[in-house]
């Protein structure tokens, strides 16, 4: 996995609750059996005036100006600032495969829909939850300044300011961890091969009927 | 020390180790797959040379692409190439690997929430995942069960396990008995509508109380179905003599001589009396009527009897921009009466509601009655190919036909769109699935969730009307 600890980037607001899955990658883009090339279908309903299709070449697509990445200041953002309960909906990967792959490392919300957050830690990207009052505070100052840029340090749990205000965050140890050193978390688990040998030895007595094959 | 909650004590049960840093690993006792979510989870496999540990554990079928019309040309007909890849990837992956597939034109094939119980995958007590939200269906059996990402879906295969930390226990409780015409989905609908499409984040919701324990075993997957979209990826109901009894004789049933020490442990699958719970909600039966969505969110709902919301009335900020997003995008003016929205489509399907008692209820609404002419277009998909043929054999096919609507092959369908049953860009449809976002049902498609009550009686009259007063009830 990839690794994420310390990065600086330009931030762009996307000012609206309960951005779905469906926003953020539209069905029609998960008939694509790969991982990659979802960035340009990013938000693509939001973004392009007309329906986007699988394989298409989107560079001479309508885009729409009031969408918010396609403002000329936003270009090349990599943190994305959000609001309450961001990823809601499906438990499709797609959407974290989208946001890396246009670009995005971090997002920044009050809250997060409990799967797209734990889908994004897969992913090397990092969801960052802040205070409705901290993230106020980021759109009033993204709105005001141009390039306006964040630093992200996983290892300390920080989001600073231009003016070099910290904002601490919680994040569980083992994500972090993971996220830190881009550790394969499969290997992990399989290190644990004899915890769950042993597991399901014992589960097997108790509820011999759960392993029954599937045939 | 309080007693155990019925989520903590499927939480225990499947615990295989808990690490110092508060990380857990939680053993998987069955995963389902279909062909959106798991192309990338085998490729995986493949490319760091692993097996799966224990590949008797998953179930696959195809359902989101499937096309719903005539198809027994299989899957070298499937018109969408892209969609024909992605189907014929599934199946390859499964030959390869050796996992029970019910292919396309199986009988046995369908929506993975409808086939899982169906076939007796999903038991009471067991761990359920696969790449799908909705997968918090199976929590109706006292299962703990939600969907993945594809990341999981490889760890699945690969560990039988994941890596997941402990959720919160949240109850919400329906006291007194529903009324006539007033269904499960109306039930969850208000529900989401009480605590918000965000209310059960970070939680295990169990539904509980005197109405969800008269609800039928179909009912009770429809509310959990939609526990995720009260942000709650589980959705639990304590098992009771209804869950017992619907396991009777299913392929993957409990055998014969393992039948009654299965059914003494899932008696025990309930909350105790003294249980904890972090949040508790109580909706009062009574207060439940028939549920219309107006909106691009889940938690945008209101009785049918009532108006469209007026975003001037609403004193959050944020909520009120949303309100009046949502009305420019789904077409509505503020104050309107439900009753007055005009539809074009009707769809009654998904995994949310394509069950044999859905399609009965739909049934007796249409039944001696016509769609109305301004209605383009009013699907019915059943869940399954054992829906279908339970359907037929009680003739619900043919009311369908004979009142105007189409009769289709199981799978996702409408619901999200993915195969050609689409919206057109701004047309209503009144649907049974379970998510009204932009675009979901088709780019510009204007959704309204309703029960399939509803939305029968939607496609006879061509716009919303309570269902009660079209059936006399």
């Amino acid at each position: 996995m990839k690794q994420f600890t310390l990065m600086t980037g330009m931030a762009a607001p996307l000012d609206r609750a309960n951005v779905d899955t469906d926003m953020i990658i539209p069905k029609q883009f998960l008939k694509s059996i790969k991982r990659s090339g979802f960035g340009p279908n990013l938000f693509d309903e939001l973004r392009y005036m007309d329906e986007g299709q699988p394989d298409q070449d989107c560079s001479g697509r309508p885009l729409n100006p009031d969408f918010v990445l396609n403002q000329a200041r936003y270009q090349g953002a990599s943190v994305l600032l959000a609001r309450e309960n961001f990823g809601c909906g499906s438990s499709r990967e797609h959407a974290p495969w989208a946001l890396d792959d246009f670009g995005i490392r971090c997002v920044i919300a009050p809250s997060f829909a409990d799967i797209f957050y734990n889908n994004c830690f897969k992913n090397g990207l990092l969801p960052i939850i802040l205070s409705d009052t901290q993230v106020d505070q980021l759109f009033e100052e993204v709105a005001a300044t141009v390039g306006y840029q964040l630093m992200v340090d996983l290892e300390k749990q920080v989001v600073v300011t231009p003016s070099g205000i910290e904002m601490e965050f919680r994040v569980d140890s083992f994500r972090k961890h993971c996220l830190l050193h881009g550790l394969d978390d499969i290997g992990l688990t399989l290190g644990f091969a004899d915890d769950i040998a042993a597991y399901e030895l014992r589960r097997r007595q108790e509820a011999p009927w759960l392993f029954d094959a599937i045939k | 020390m309080a007693g155990k909650t019925l989520y903590d004590k499927l939480w225990d049960q499947h615990l295989v180790r808990q690490n110092d840093d508060g990380s857990a690993l939680i053993y998987i006792d069955r995963q389902i797959l279909h062909e959106v979510t798991s192309p990338q989870a085998f490729e995986g496999l493949r490319l760091a040379n692993r097996k799966p540990w224990r590949i008797d554990a998953n179930l696959a079928t195809p359902d989101h692409n499937v096309p719903t019309t005539e198809r027994s040309g299989g899957v070298e007909l499937i018109v969408d190439p892209v969609s024909r890849i992605q189907v014929k990837t599934l199946d390859d992956n499964c030959d390869a690997f050796g996992i029970v597939e019910f292919k396309m034109n199986d009988t046995r094939q369908g929506i993975v929430h409808v086939v899982g119980p169906e076939q007796g995958m999903t038991l009471p007590g067991s761990t359920v995942v696969c790449g799908d939200s909705h997968t918090s269906t199976h929590g109706a059996f006292g299962a703990l069960a939600h969907g993945i990402g594809t990341s999981e879906v490889e760890h699945v295969l690969a560990t039988q396990c994941l890596i997941a930390k402990k959720m919160d226990n949240m109850l919400v409780r329906v006291d007194g008995q529903l009324g006539v015409g007033v269904t499960a989905k109306d039930v969850v609908l208000h529900i989401i509508g009480v605590i918000g499409t965000a209310g059960g984040n970070g939680s295990a919701i169990e539904f509980g109380g005197e109405a969800i324990r008269s609800i039928s075993m179909e009912g009770r997957m429809t509310i959990c179905n939609m526990a995720i979209e009260a942000g709650a990826r589980v959705g639990i109901v304590a098992v009771d003599q209804t869950t017992i009894d619907y396991f009777k004789g299913r392929p993957f049933s409990p055998t014969e001589s393992q039948w009654d020490a299965a059914a003494a442990a899932w008696k025990e699958l309930v909350s105790d009396d003294d249980a904890e719970f972090n949040t508790v909600v109580v909706i009062n039966a009574a207060d439940i009527i028939p549920q219309v969505t107006w909106g691009t969110s889940p938690e945008m709902v209101v009785d049918v009897t009532a108006t469209v919301p007026n975003p001037d009335k609403e004193s959050d900020p944020t909520k009120a921009d949303g309100i009046r997003r949502a009305l420019k995008y789904m077409g509505l003016t503020a104050d309107q009466k439900i009753t007055d929205i005009q539809l074009d489509r009707v769809f009654i399907g998904s995994c949310t509601n394509s069950r044999i008692e859905d399609l009965r209820a739909a049934a007796a609404v249409v039944k001696g009655r016509k769609v109305a002419s301004t209605i383009k277009q009013a699907l019915v998909v059943p869940g399954s190919g054992l829906v279908k043929a339970q359907a037929e054999k009680e003739g619900l096919d043919k009311i369908f036909i004979e009142a105007g609507l189409e009769w289709r092959e199981p799978g996702c369908s409408m619901c999200l769109a993915m195969n050609p049953d689409k919206l057109g860009n701004g047309e209503h449809c009144a649907s049974t699935s379970n998510r009204n976002f932009e675009g979901r049902q088709g780019f510009g498609g204007r959704t309204h969730l309703v029960s399939p009550a509803m939305a029968a009686a939607a496609a006879v009259t061509g716009h919303f009307i309570d269902v009660r007063e079209l059936m006399g009830y």
